[in-house]
């Protein structure tokens, strides 16, 4: 697993690079010819050459990618990984390993039920658990960081099952 | 013409300021042997002056009608509107079955002041029970009103009232992607309600000092939880702790020198007491499992918590010195968010029943649970000063509602906001 992706990588950040060269352009284009005019009786004038490298890009964004999915789901109150998300998790321990400069904060999240300080507590078991799979996988843990906010940052606002579904969670979040 | 005048009305009443102003509480379910009382409206008699902003009579009927020990009379049944005791004549209010009469008046007194007078009577021995000249301003009409409801009600029940009382809650609003939410304070009634601290970030779990004059609470402000201490009558706050991990569930001892609260910055949630003047930390809980909302008995003795160590979420108590963990709850499997009644008889907890989540009594001499609610997802109870209600957060068709039970489950009131999901209710203790 982690071999095949590595071997993608530099495909990854050449498609990447391909695209931005070809889209973005605009950041510098308006210096260009500032000085026209401000100088009576010299024959040189001086313009702005175009900077270029504005764009951005990342595996983590690249969406056939399992990195690009960094929501996982807990049953309730729970914070054991089903095993659907394993792979997923491998392949951010892996970007991790490969990048050392990266930073992952990860969020615990609970549904509503129950009460507020207690799904803290409960959002915090969640993002540990995540924390210590990758850290299992050979994640430097200075690479992450933990944060609960139990339930008071719901992704959907219902009061149903479906919702409390999506509610439990853990976010990685890079920095 | 009856339709046009029923809009007009509704109009009239959605631009008052009373409308606007806060929480909007619905009786949703009263009291068999309520007592029935007669409050007339307060007379103004400070003309050719402004009359005074607020309803003092009509604050004070909706005050004990709340409480659920009293069946006010409307004003269209009144036959007469006595403002002086030589004006009253109680064979009007026997006619009407009134077993108490309250009446009153307001007069001007200075540039911007009010004389508010009250009196209570004794229908049935003609007879006059109370009787207070109050000097005061506009902005405190409504804590006087509050005030003389409570010692009608201290007169007639024998128990303290606790109108004059605030309570604290959290108010969420905005959307999910730019949330905003705001600690705020109000008057027991919901009304006059005043923002203390909003952010972007999650705001939670408001704790009132034993005096009433502070507020400890957990903000997110920094995208990380810290507990901050705030004086509620000056705005002025400090963080008090901002460790690794969680920083939570404040509470204050009955004495307002420690505040025990959960921190996680040794593994996993444990309990901690805080001297605050010093600053200094004690692990009072140490357990692998979670622990946490610790509350203090009224006499500093004991501290309840909520932990999962039996596999599940159940009360639990250890002595302050530090010793013996007992287990508290076994009924249900889910049990939470436990704390005191004012005389530390009960404990108000989150139970779980079925799949609903509810609002629980202990009777800790006999140990036994009442359940008192019957919500859904009912949460963050907390009990009046003087041990009568309990205040708790609902929800209520989607939205996040307080709504408050009598500790007998006999009464119960919902208030709502116009604007956003209500939660973390606390109800102050007594102001001196």
């Amino acid at each position: 697993m982690k071999t095949r992706l590595l071997k993608f990588v530099p495909l990854f950040l050449l498609t990447l690079l391909l695209a931005g060269c070809g889209t973005t352009s605009t950041k510098t284009t308006s210096n260009a010819g500032n000085n026209a005019g401000t100088e009576t009786g010299s024959s040189a004038q001086s313009s702005a050459a175009r900077e270029g490298g504005s764009w951005n890009g990342s595996p983590l964004d690249d969406p056939d990618s399992p990195l690009h999915e960094k929501v996982i789901h807990f049953d309730y109150d729970s914070s054991e990984i089903r095993p659907q998300y394993l792979p997923i998790l491998r392949a951010h321990a892996d970007y991790l390993i490969n990048t050392p400069s990266a930073r992952v904060l990860i969020e615990g999240h609970c549904d509503e039920r129950g009460s507020r300080e207690y799904n803290i507590a409960l959002g915090e078991r969640r993002a540990n658990a995540v924390k210590r799979f990758l850290e299992a996988e050979g994640v430097s843990p200075l690479q992450i960081d933990t944060v609960s906010y139990g339930e008071e940052r719901p992704v959907d606002p219902g009061h149903n099952e479906l919702a409390w579904a999506k509610n439990r969670r853990a976010v990685l979040v890079y920095q | 013409m009856k339709s046009l005048l029923r809009l007009l009305m509704l109009i009239l009443f959605l631009a008052s300021p009373l409308a606007s102003a806060g929480l909007v509480i619905q009786i949703t379910q009263g009291s068999e042997g309520a007592l029935p009382i007669a409050v007339v409206p307060f007379r103004w008699e400070g003309k050719p002056a402004p009359p005074p902003p607020q309803k003092i009579g009509a604050i004070v009927a909706a005050d004990l009608h709340r409480s659920g020990y009293f069946k006010p009379l409307r004003e269209s049944q009144m036959l007469s509107f006595p403002a002086t005791t030589t004006e009253v004549d109680f064979r009007d209010w026997r006619a009407l079955k009134q077993e108490n009469l309250v009446i009153g008046r307001v007069l001007a007194n200075g540039p911007g002041g009010y004389k508010v007078e009250f009196k209570l009577f004794d229908v049935y021995k003609g007879e006059q029970l109370l009787g207070y000249s109050f000097d005061t301003t506009a902005a405190d009409l409504r804590g006087v009103a509050h005030h003389i409801a409570d010692l009608i009600f201290e007169t007639l029940t024998g128990r303290r009232g606790a109108f004059a009382t605030r309570i604290a809650y959290v108010v969420s609003s905005g959307t999910v992607k730019k949330p905003r939410v705001s600690l705020r304070i109000s008057d027991s009634d919901g009304q006059n309600s005043q923002v203390i601290l909003s952010s972007k970030e999650p705001i939670m779990s408001p704790a009132w000092s034993p005096d009433g004059r502070k507020l400890a609470y957990v903000s997110f402000e920094n995208g990380r939880p810290g507990i901050w201490v705030q004086e509620v009558f000056s705005g002025k706050r400090e963080k008090v702790a901002s460790f690794k991990g969680i920083n939570g569930a404040p509470a204050w001892s009955p004495d307002g020198r420690f505040l025990a609260m959960t921190l996680s910055k040794d593994g996993d949630p444990d309990i901690y007491v805080m001297d605050l003047a010093r600053r200094k930390l004690r692990r009072l809980v140490h357990h692998w499992a979670i622990d946490t909302e610790p509350s203090w008995s009224p006499d500093g003795r004991y501290i309840v918590f909520t932990s999962d160590r039996g596999g599940s979420p159940q009360i639990y108590r250890v002595p302050v010195t530090g010793g013996r963990t007992e287990r508290l709850t076994f009924q249900n499997s889910y049990n939470a968010r436990a704390s005191y009644s004012p005389d530390g008889k009960m404990l108000t907890f989150i139970t779980r029943v079925g799949r609903n989540y509810r609002i629980a009594v202990m009777d800790l001499a006999r140990r036994d649970v009442t359940v008192l609610t019957d919500g859904s997802l009912d949460e963050s109870p907390s009990f009046a000063p003087n041990g009568s209600m309990i205040i708790y957060a609902t929800n209520y068709r989607g939205r996040g509602v307080l709504a408050a039970v009598s500790t007998d489950g006999r009464v119960k009131q919902r208030l709502a906001l116009q604007h956003g999901d209500v939660r973390d209710p606390v109800w102050s203790p007594y102001y001196k």
